[in-house]
């Protein structure tokens, strides 16, 4: 196991490497950052002294060899438009993110979860017909076009709810979070569904099908046979079995939620990493730019490790080693 | 609304506290405006959103009210004592928040800081370049220049100024030791403006307090501003109409209309100094966008025939562009600048949509048959742009003029209109822009948009047609060192004369009109420089 992890782990090292060169090269390739940040009546000099301050004068690989020398002592460089270390802009931001995240991954398992067990133990009611209409809806609809909606009524019509932004910041066990405030919590509710509603659908499916499958096993029978209460029959033996597909695909999405919030976020002026992100490309803050994806990549493939070593822990049947081609 | 609950909060936390220290109703007001500023730091980046944002904190020697008027800030009276020499009297009485006096020495300090700004993204060297600031005593400065120089007090506007003490941490020699972050913590942030600086959270919001040792005279109606930064317009407008703030900037066309129907809102409109136009390729022979109506490349430019320029004019219904694409919201123009701003052309008015004239001036430069382009826009930078530069093409297809439309987001837009061609020349042979006079007056853009191209003497920086009259740029020079007021108002007017009304080396559109939206009970002074700015926003009295 402990080679498959370092086998991983280098892998993990080339697609940083890689990712890093095409975001470099796709941000400079684009366009020149001055033209958009330097003031309309700045004259030609000035122009250029802000393009050398930027070190955008260089060619190329200079520019991408001293920001990979940086990179790997840890300093992703100054963020253009901020002249911040972009770094620690995005971990700035990351907190606002994760609570959005977490938050929106609760909903899901929430109200996920029982949904689509009712719908897999009563496949033909009009209820399960329901929530699986639904869940197509969840799947389709575009999440900017919900949250705008979702907004309307919430917070223009009905007044319940604030529109946008974050609440107020509490701390609990030394974590700040918006999450533990009242008004914060008014505040995220909006935007985590808003954010949730996909993978709310996913695992309604997820779920469903689980249960179908389960429902129809020996050992489901034999629990009723046994004479077990329905409640137990469902809460310790089928929920029990369904939960791993579910566990397995929330790990990843979750890495989703806080790498691509990024249309949440900007709807509800959520102050978190996506919207950093979306005012990064616009202005062709390539240091920002390059960070977060490297970030993100980082994410992915420890999350992607995380799932798979705990998926050997709880199912004995799998076995971490290399596939060799 | 949350306005109303916020007052009424606090009337009652008055009643049931009875507190003697409590004022007697504590104002607050919440602004949702679409751009956040890169920085608190008053000399990192020379941007709209920076400026209006930290000039809450820190003040100018010379201030523009919402007109572009000048007005009195930290100095008191301004006068030229020579050709070459401006003597400002300084305000009496005027204190940092940190407590300590404002002198001269602060002015001093605040013009070297920003002439030797290391970094940052576009500095304020323009201005400060080639003056010289003289201490004569505490309440007295002298600032020379090396010529006549007439824009000293417009300039002025530009420069904050700020504290002689500020400590900061960066390394001693680099902008006198504050980096831009101290001023974003708060550190440094230490004016002598109407409001002073409380927390920035990024990407969330700009809180302020009143600064109760202000002595000047813009008007402080609020105890606690905050600004909260929603870029997405629907959610700007949603955030509005469900009370959680009290005003939002740049209210998109599409809803005015709505908003107007409000009973609960009002809103304020006023032209801004942004004039959005047409700019020509005017210098090369094989220009890459013009074609024949095939879409044959071309090997004369049609476009350097002033002739076939003011046709293309008169073939633009800008009426309709304004009351359709636009929903009426813009003014049609026809020079650099609306009316009421210094040095306009008296004789020039927005050409009028003429096809028969266009036909015959067509005629006459020998291009009867027309002949092909395309337009280059950006989407995502002006209001409406994309929308703008379809309608253009549309009236020029119509008559004769097959156009194609090519837009593209502003980031990508902006470096290939300069400098995407060979050897960094402009790519596009027609393209639409917007311009706003930062001095808000004509030099700004003349010097920028139609005086000829030349790094070396920082002319024509942003003459991405490439416009050349020797003539004009005489008449430009001459207005630049004249510091007689109505002369220099009566040359920069004979120059727009020529650059646009003989020459029309660039073809103006409309100027933009730019909309607020308040809560009922709250207006705002539409501000012509577009700065959306606390103490331009009062209760209705």
């Amino acid at each position: 196991m402990t080679v498959f992890i370092i086998r991983r782990m280098m892998q993990a090292l080339l697609v940083v490497f890689v990712m890093s060169f095409l975001v470099f090269g796709g941000v400079f390739v684009v366009g020149d950052p001055t033209e958009i940040l330097v003031a309309d009546d700045a004259d030609q000099a000035e122009r250029q002294r802000v393009i050398e301050s930027m070190g955008l004068d260089r060619p190329f690989y200079e520019q991408y060899f001293s920001f990979l020398g940086k990179a790997l002592q840890g300093d992703m460089g100054d963020s253009f438009v901020f002249d911040e270390p972009a770094l620690l802009l995005i971990l700035d931001r990351l907190p606002a993110t994760l609570e959005l995240a977490t938050a929106s991954l609760l909903i899901s398992v929430v109200f996920g979860l029982p949904l689509g067990v009712w719908a897999g133990l009563k496949p033909d009611s009009i209820t399960a017909r329901t929530i699986m209409t639904g869940s197509i809806l969840g799947f389709s609809l575009p999440t900017f076009w919900v949250g705008i909606m979702m907004m309307l009524l919430f917070a223009v019509v009905l007044q319940w709810l604030p529109s946008t932004g974050r609440g107020d910041v509490g701390e609990f066990l030394g974590i700040h979070s918006s999450l533990f405030t009242w008004d914060g919590l008014q505040h995220v509710l909006l935007p985590a569904v808003n954010l949730a509603l996909f993978n709310l659908s996913l695992v309604i499916r997820l779920a469903r099908a689980g249960t179908r499958e389960v429902v129809h096993q020996d050992y489901v029978k034999f629990a009723r046979a046994k004479g077990l209460s329905d409640s137990r029959v469902i809460f310790v033996h089928v929920l029990k079995n369904i939960m791993i597909p579910v566990v397995t695909v929330l790990g990843l999405e979750f890495g989703g939620l806080v790498a691509f919030s990024v249309v949440t976020e900007f709807v509800f002026a959520w102050p978190g990493i996506g919207q950093l992100l979306i005012m990064a490309i616009g202005q062709l803050d390539r240091p920002v730019i390059v960070a977060y994806l490297m970030i993100v990549v980082l994410l992915f493939v420890t999350l992607n490790l995380l799932v798979d070593i705990a998926y050997s822990l709880l199912d004995p049947r799998v076995r971490l080693r290399d596939i060799k081609a | 609304m949350s306005f109303i609950r916020k007052l009424g909060g606090a009337a009652l936390a008055v009643g049931i506290l009875a507190s003697p220290a409590m004022p007697a109703m504590a104002a607050e007001v919440t602004i949702g405006i679409r751009s956040e500023p890169s920085s608190m730091d008053p000399y990192f980046h020379n941007l709209g959103p920076n400026n209006a944002m930290i000039g809450h904190v820190f003040e100018r020697l010379i201030d523009f009210d919402s007109k572009q008027q000048l007005i009195a800030g930290l100095a008191t009276s301004w006068k030229p004592i020579s050709d070459t020499v401006w003597e400002l009297k300084l305000r009496p009485g005027a204190k940092f928040t940190d407590g300590t006096d404002f002198t001269a020495d602060d002015v001093v300090y605040s013009f070297e800081r920003a002439d030797g700004y290391e970094g940052g993204n576009s500095s304020f060297r323009t201005y400060t370049k080639g003056k010289t600031v003289k201490k004569i005593d505490d309440m007295t400065i002298h600032i020379e220049t090396e010529s006549p120089y007439p824009l000293m007090p417009n300039d002025l506007t530009t420069i904050m100024i700020m504290s002689s003490d500020a400590k900061g941490t960066g390394e001693a020699g680099k902008n006198k030791g504050v980096d831009a972050k101290d001023f974003n913590d708060g550190t440094a942030t230490i004016g002598t403006g109407p409001y002073k600086f409380v927390e920035w959270k990024k990407g969330d919001s700009i809180v302020f307090e009143k600064n109760d040792g202000y002595n000047g005279q813009l008007p402080q109606d609020w105890d606690k501003v905050t600004f909260k930064f929603i870029p997405e317009e629907p959610s700007r407008v949603a955030a509005l109409l469900a009370g959680d703030v009290d005003m939002i900037d740049n209210v998109p066309t599409v809803d005015i209309e709505r908003l107007k129907g409000e009973a609960d809102l009002d809103l304020s409109q006023g032209v801004s100094n942004r004039v959005i136009y047409l700019h020509l390729d005017q210098e090369r022979d094989k220009s890459p966008f013009v074609t024949d109506k095939d879409g044959n490349p071309l090997d004369t430019n049609p476009l350097k025939d002033p002739k076939v320029r003011k046709a293309i004019s008169h073939l633009i219904n800008r009426d309709a562009i304004v009351a359709r694409v636009m929903e009426g919201v813009a003014i049609p123009a026809g020079q650099l600048l609306p009316d009421g701003f210094f040095g306009r052309s008296p004789n020039l008015t927005a050409d009028a949509y003429d096809p028969a004239a266009a036909k015959k001036l067509l005629a006459e430069a020998g291009w009867a048959d027309g002949f092909g382009l395309t337009i280059h826009g950006p989407n995502d930078r002006y209001i409406n742009d994309a929308k703008i530069a379809e309608a253009v093409a549309q009236f020029l297809t119509a008559n004769g003029i097959p156009t194609k439309v090519e837009t593209m987001p502003k980031n990508v837009y902006f470096s290939r209109a300069s400098k995407g061609g060979p050897d960094g020349t402009p790519e596009f042979s027609f393209i639409l822009v917007g311009w706003g006079s930062g001095t808000g007056e004509a030099s700004s853009p003349l010097k920028s948009l139609l005086a000829t191209h030349d790094p070396s003497k920082g002319m024509g920086a942003s003459n991405r047609g490439r416009h050349s009259n020797p003539e004009m740029d005489k008449l430009l020079l001459e207005a630049l060192a004249t510091v007689d007021d109505a002369k220099r108002a009566t040359l920069l007017a004979k120059a727009t004369d020529i650059g646009i009304g003989e020459d029309q080396g660039i073809i103006p559109l409309h100027y933009q009109v730019n909309t607020w939206a308040t809560q009922k009970g709250l207006t705002y002074n539409p501000r012509t420089d577009e700065r959306t700015i606390a103490y331009d926003l009062s209760p209705v009295k």
